[in-house]
Formats: C-alpha cells, sequence, structure tokens
C-alpha cells in the first residue's frame, strides 16, 4: 500500500465547476448573440469575437504580470468579453472595443483582485466608460439587415412594433435587439440553476409597474433597448449581485426604478446599465441587510454565548 | 412545515441485502481507552494480565465517560500509545485473544427498575452512540429536563452506510424493545422513528413491528443529506427547533440512534457489554462488500482483508461516511465503537480550490441556513465579531457547503478551524484578563 491520501470531510464533491457555471452562461447567450449576427451581418461576429479575444487576452496577461495563478480556463473573461460585445453597437471601432476590454478585465476586475473580487460587473462598467468616452461610435446604430444608418433605437423613436422587438428586427447593440432569444437564454440558466428568478422578475416588475403608471407602454419599454440583457444576465452575476434571494429581489427592485427614472427623466435614452452599475455599488448594503436567519438562531447574542 | 436544506447524495448502498457476517475472532485487539468524547479511561489491567470477554479494562474518569470493556478473552501483552486521526494520543491496551472468548464470570443482565437504573446501566453496558458520534448514551438519558418525545434515528444519510439498515432488517424486535425500555423507564409518551425514504424494505420491516404500538411511529423522510443530524431529524420528526446553545432535551425531545437503542436492550437481556458492533465495509477498492460484526479494538487492515481488498490500489481509506468520516493515513489502527463504517477508495481527486464567486449554493445546501462564504471570509480576515455574528457555532460540520461549492473552496474545513480559532482566542482573552 503506497502513501494514502488524506483530505478533510467532506471527501466527495459535486462535479458542477466554476468553468462549467460560465460555459452555461455563455451558452444562453449565444442564441442573442447569434440573432444579433443575423441581424446586423458578419461585422456583429467579428466584434464579438474582438472582444471576446481581448478579454482573454488581457485576463491571461494580467495573471502572468500579477503572478497570480492563471484563471483563464474558468472561462468568465469569455463570458465578459461576449457581454461586452453584444452590449456595443455594429460599426464600433474595433480598437475601441479593445479598450472596453482592457476596462472591464484589466481595470474593474483584476485590479481588484480577479474573479469574486470585482465590485462592479466588468461588461457595465466598460460599456457606461465607452459611451460617455466615445459618444458617436456608441450610438451609432445601423439598421437590421441593411448598410444604412439608422436614425435612432426603439427606445427613442417609439415606432417598432412587438414583433420586431420580440425577433429583434430594430436598430440597437448587437446582442439586445432580440427578445425571444435572451429570454429563451434566461429559461435556459433557470432550469439548469444557474440563475434565481429573484433579481430579473424584481427589474422587469418594478420597471414595468412603474412605467405604467407614468401613462408609457411597459411592455414596449421592457422589450425595447438594454433592458432584457440588463436584467437576465447582468443584473444575475452572482460575484456583483447580492447573495440572498430577498437581496437578489431588493437588486432587482432597485434596478428597475432606477431603470424607470433614467429613461423617463434623465438626459440618457438608456438608463439600463447605470441603473446596475450604481445597485452594484450598494451590493454590500444589501448582503448585511438580508442576512439569512440561521435555524434555531436566538434574537439575542450573549443569551446563546453563556450557554456555551 | 418548511423543510430545511440539503443535498441529494448518490446513495450506493450496495451492501443493504447483504445479511450481516460474523467477523472471525481476531488473533489480537487493540483497545484504546477513548472511544467517546469525554475524558479517556484509565486502564485497569496490566501486562501480563488474562482478561476475558466482556470484563471492565477502562475505567471511566469524569461524568461524560463511559468504561471501555476486552471484545476477546486472552493476555494483555502492550499498553501503546495510538495516534488517532484526530492527531490525539490515547493509551490502548494490546491484547492476543487466546481464542477461547470466555466470557467474563462477573457479567451478569442489570436489574432495572427506574430511571436511575436505566442510566446506570447505559454507562456501565460501555454504550455511546453508534451512529458515529460516539455521545455517552447514558448522558443523553439522564437529561433533567422533562422528555415527551424519543426520536430514533434510522436516517442513515451518509452514501455506502448500511450497519443501521441491517440492524432493522436483522432486528427489529430489538430496536422495539429498546424503545419500550426507554420510553417505560423515562416516562416518554410517544416514539417517532425517522427513516430516509430510500429504504423501502426496512421502512415495511419497521411498520410491521410497530403495527400494533400505537405509541411509536415511523416517520419517512426525504433522502436528503444531513437527515440524521440531530437538530435536523427532530425537526423533520417533531417540527421543534432546537433553539441556539440548547440542547434536544430543552425542547423535550431524547434522540438514539436506532442501533444504540438496539444495544441497550440486548444489553438488559444478556448482560454483555459492548464490545462489538456491525460496521460496512465498502468502497470500490472492496472485493466483496459487506456488513460484518466486528470486535471491538479489531484492525482496520483484518476487516479490508476479510472483505478482499486490493493493498495495492487503495489509495484512501475512510472511517464514517465519504460526508463526514475521517480519512486514515494508515490502516493499522483499531475499530472503535462509534465507527460505522470501513471505505477503501482506489481515486481521489485532487481538489484545487479557486476563488469564491459568490454564487450562493453553499448557503442555499446549509440546513442550519448559514452562510459558509461569510463565515470563511471572516475565518480569513480572522474577525471573530463576524464569526459570531454569522452564527458560526451552529455549523454542524455536515459538509454540504464544500460538496456544492463550485469553486471547490474548503469551506467546511474553514468551519473547523474558525471554531477553534474562537476557542483559542477566547482563551488568550481570559488568560490576559
Amino acid at each position: 500500500m503506497k502513501q494514502l491520501h488524506i483530505s478533510p470531510a467532506p471527501h466527495e464533491r459535486r462535479p458542477m465547476t466554476t468553468m462549467q457555471i460560465m460555459l452555461r452562461v455563455f451558452i444562453a447567450l449565444l442564441p442573442a448573440a447569434v440573432v444579433g449576427c443575423l441581424t446586423f451581418g458578419i461585422r456583429a461576429a467579428v466584434v464579438i469575437a474582438v472582444c471576446i479575444l481581448s478579454s482573454m487576452f488581457f485576463e491571461f496577461l494580467c495573471r502572468i504580470l500579477m503572478k497570480r495563478p492563471q484563471t483563464i480556463t474558468d472561462l468568465s473573461a469569455a463570458v465578459t468579453g461576449l457581454l461586452l460585445g453584444m452590449n456595443l453597437p455594429v460599426d464600433i471601432p474595433f480598437w475601441q472595443a479593445v479598450v472596453g476590454s482592457f476596462v472591464a478585465i484589466v481595470v474593474t476586475k483584476q485590479l481588484f483582485g480577479g474573479l469574486g473580487q470585482n465590485f462592479a460587473n466588468p461588461a457595465i462598467v466598460a460599456r457606461i466608460v465607452l459611451l460617455v468616452s466615445f459618444q458617436e461610435s456608441m450610438t451609432t446604430w445601423r439598421m437590421p439587415h441593411s448598410d444604412a444608418i439608422a436614425s435612432a433605437t426603439p427606445l427613442v423613436s417609439n415606432e417598432a412594433s412587438y414583433l420586431d422587438l420580440l425577433l429583434g428586427n430594430t436598430a440597437g447593440c448587437i446582442g439586445e435587439t432580440c427578445a425571444i432569444a435572451l429570454i429563451l437564454g434566461g429559461v435556459y440558466l433557470l432550469v439548469r440553476g444557474i440563475i434565481s428568478p429573484a433579481a430579473p422578475i424584481g427589474f422587469i416588475g418594478t420597471f414595468a409597474i412603474c412605467t405604467f403608471l407614468a401613462g408609457n407602454d411597459p411592455l414596449y419599454q421592457v422589450l425595447s433597448g438594454g433592458l432584457l440583457l440588463g436584467a437576465i444576465f447582468m443584473a444575475t452575476d452572482y460575484v456583483t449581485t447580492p447573495i440572498t434571494k430577498s437581496g437578489k429581489l431588493l437588486f432587482g427592485i432597485g434596478c428597475g426604478a432606477l431603470t424607470f427614472c433614467i429613461r423617463q427623466f434623465g438626459g440618457y435614452p438608456e438608463g439600463v446599465s447605470f441603473s446596475i452599475l450604481l445597485m452594484n455599488l450598494l451590493v454590500p448594503y444589501l448582503d448585511r441587510m438580508t442576512k439569512t436567519k440561521p435555524f434555531g438562531a436566538m434574537p439575542h447574542r450573549k443569551e446563546a454565548k453563556s450557554h456555551e | 412545515m418548511k423543510r430545511l436544506n440539503g443535498v441529494h447524495l448518490s446513495h450506493r448502498k450496495h451492501t443493504e441485502d447483504h445479511l450481516t457476517e460474523l467477523f472471525p475472532t481476531p488473533k489480537s485487539v487493540q483497545i484504546p481507552m477513548q472511544m467517546h468524547i469525554g475524558a479517556p479511561c484509565k486502564p485497569l489491567v496490566k501486562i501480563g494480565d488474562y482478561v476475558t470477554v466482556g470484563q471492565k479494562i477502562g475505567e471511566p474518569l469524569g461524568e461524560f465517560s463511559v468504561p471501555i470493556h476486552s471484545s476477546v478473552s486472552g493476555t494483555v501483552t502492550e499498553i501503546v500509545d495510538f495516534r488517532a486521526p484526530n492527531g490525539s494520543l490515547i493509551p490502548s491496551l494490546v491484547i492476543v485473544s487466546d481464542g477461547e472468548q470466555a466470557f467474563c464470570p462477573d457479567l451478569a443482565p442489570p436489574e432495572i427498575h427506574s430511571k436511575e437504573d436505566l442510566v446506570a446501566a447505559a454507562r456501565e453496558s460501555g454504550c455511546v452512540g453508534l451512529g458515529g458520534a460516539g455521545f455517552p448514551t447514558h448522558i443523553k438519558l439522564a437529561a433533567k429536563q422533562p422528555i415527551d418525545t424519543l426520536v430514533i434515528n434510522a436516517a442513515e444519510c451518509e452514501p455506502f452506510i448500511t450497519s443501521d439498515c441491517r440492524q432493522i432488517m436483522e432486528f427489529p424486535e430489538d430496536i422495539i424493545q429498546g424503545i419500550q425500555l426507554v420510553m417505560k423507564h423515562l416516562h416518554i409518551k410517544s416514539c417517532r422513528i425517522g427513516i430516509e425514504e430510500n429504504k423501502p424494505a426496512a421502512i415495511k420491516r419497521l411498520a410491521d413491528c410497530c403495527r400494533n404500538l400505537e405509541h411509536i411511529e415511523v416517520r419517512v423522510l426525504p433522502a436528503l443529506y444531513p437527515q440524521g443530524a440531530e437538530k435536523v431529524i427532530v425537526y423533520h420528526t417533531t417540527g421543534r427547533i432546537v433553539p441556539e446553545g440548547k440542547l434536544t432535551a430543552d425542547v423535550g425531545v431524547l434522540v438514539l440512534n436506532v442501533s444504540t437503542c438496539a444495544f441497550l436492550y440486548q444489553y438488559t437481556q444478556t448482560g454483555i457489554p459492548l464490545t462489538q458492533r456491525r460496521v460496512t465495509v465498502d468502497g470500490d477498492a472492496v472485493g466483496r462488500p459487506c456488513n460484518l460484526m466486528v470486535h471491538i479494538g479489531t484492525s482496520i487492515r483484518d476487516i479490508l482483508a476479510y472483505a478482499q481488498y486490493d493493498p495495492d490500489q487503495v489509495k484512501q481509506l475512510m472511517l464514517g461516511g465519504p460526508m463526514m468520516g475521517v480519512s486514515l493515513p494508515s490502516p493499522d489502527m483499531p475499530l472503535c465503537k462509534q465507527h460505522n463504517a470501513v471505505l477503501a477508495f482506489t481515486k481521489t481527486k485532487q481538489i484545487i480550490p479557486t476563488a469564491c464567486i459568490r454564487c450562493g449554493k453553499c448557503m442555499d445546501a446549509c440546513p442550519m441556513n448559514l452562510m459558509p462564504m461569510e463565515l470563511e471570509r471572516a475565518y480569513r480576515a480572522k474577525d471573530s465579531g463576524a464569526l459570531e455574528e454569522y452564527r458560526l457555532h451552529l455549523c454542524i460540520s455536515c459538509g454540504c457547503c464544500s460538496f456544492v461549492c463550485p469553486a471547490k473552496r474548503p469551506l467546511t474545513e474553514s468551519m473547523l478551524l474558525a471554531k477553534n480559532f474562537l476557542l483559542d482566542s477566547a482563551k488568550k482573552g481570559e488568560s490576559k484578563e
């Protein structure tokens, strides 16, 4: 008998790994990304590829420079890249997309310690940085299935039909237009147990109610812009949203209310990114507010201590 | 009633249909002077002494301690320090068997007329919880709090282990008699037997035995690990919540493992103390998975050899189940009273932890509804305030959090380390004052 292996209990682990979770998120994003590529042409696919590859490259480089274990295989950088690409207009210059990846991976994620330590969603921060830095290229949209420049997204024009919004037959960022594909991806993640419905329901529900009360068409507003992409894929990011179900719900409600306020009263037509970023900052407080109540826990701590 | 969290495990109860085999009397046994939670015993015999089966060879020191009896007849040849898997050194007696298995002449069934008699008998029998924890049974029976419900723990929620299941299949009457014995002398009105739904034959056997007994009820529980954890089974069978820092007795419940209960009855009939126990031998390195009736102190190596294990292929040995058992550095150690399984595996997995992604799966799996990721973070920051705030002391070390963690973080291990850290810092605080 050779040296026996010693391990602390438990000696068994469920096979699911971080990489598999990221892979499922990646798969869930694919339908919307594919529709985006079909709608906006081959350049959309190139933009997404540039984002994914540059994100993974920056992740790889950072880990080497920081002398930390390589984490490129956990696919989190690939998911960030894909999300970022889906959040960009099709005609964005490639170098700007690479700047976006840099902001996402290097500035937002690795400088804070890598996966699990970033306080805000990398793709969201990157999108916002690009939006305020390169306003023109970030707000130049193309008509679906043509090379013509669109005057505005459906959020501004208010002219798209429900069917167009569902099928993604509108102007907008590459991955945000097709509601059906996004919802399909969300359902896949729900069924696979990767995400909980609390944040998306809170987000979309609050936003729809506020919009309705303000006298606008809630369905149209929910289906247009980046709301579904944000609610399903970014407000459910593990690292930058609360852990408990009630925390997630509060997070979603906050996102929905902020998005409504920005869209209704703000200077930007789109408010999803800003609202998620603002709520990201509140996550530590939401986590503390929504601590679980342990089984059998008593309200007075001192009493329990004296018994021990 | 809300169900507590837990995890679904692959049961792999390969041995549930195998009749228990009597393990042949070993050539020698090594009997540690501590096989329970509580102080070690003082050896009552010297090197060269002749001992008989059931003879008391370890005198308990302190309330929580129970006596230790010889499991063979023969000669004490050595007193060695035995390194337990938890690292502590325990003096233990090596007894070379003469093969006679002569019983100690003093053994006689105890006369039991009261609760005090039962408590004394339980202690004299050397009885500890046979489910794995090794908690002295007489302490539970002696509880001062008024007890109205007896919960019999037959959940056996760990994978592989079937020793309790075989107890039910082979000697269900002992269990029922044991229940009635305890109920009678402790004046307990009702009894619930909690058993996981994955043992239909055992459930039927118990239900048949309890058919005409209206105070005893079999509660079939979902096969959700850790169903057999004390607080969990109390809640799922009675609906009672054991508050923080309290015992099950504080909510009027006495919990006994099913095999412990059966042993108590056996002892009152024969007067033979705890010198044998049923143990499951399984794992992919074992050629013939089985349940064995083994003399306490038998070498694990002999037990594995009997079950035809492959010594060259074994990579990991475990005492107890894969969720809470301890892994052994060597098979050269004795089987103690509280060990319900010996598992041998040919495969091990190198587990490399990666960063926590805050998925919250540990929290969703925790039966105590704790937040293991927060506790781990607090431990790494050596933040004793946060450890208490997140109720570290409620952790039952069931292993669910580590089991589900996709980042493979050693959460359960961190909880244990954190508990020790809190103890140490409390001690330091005292010594400063």
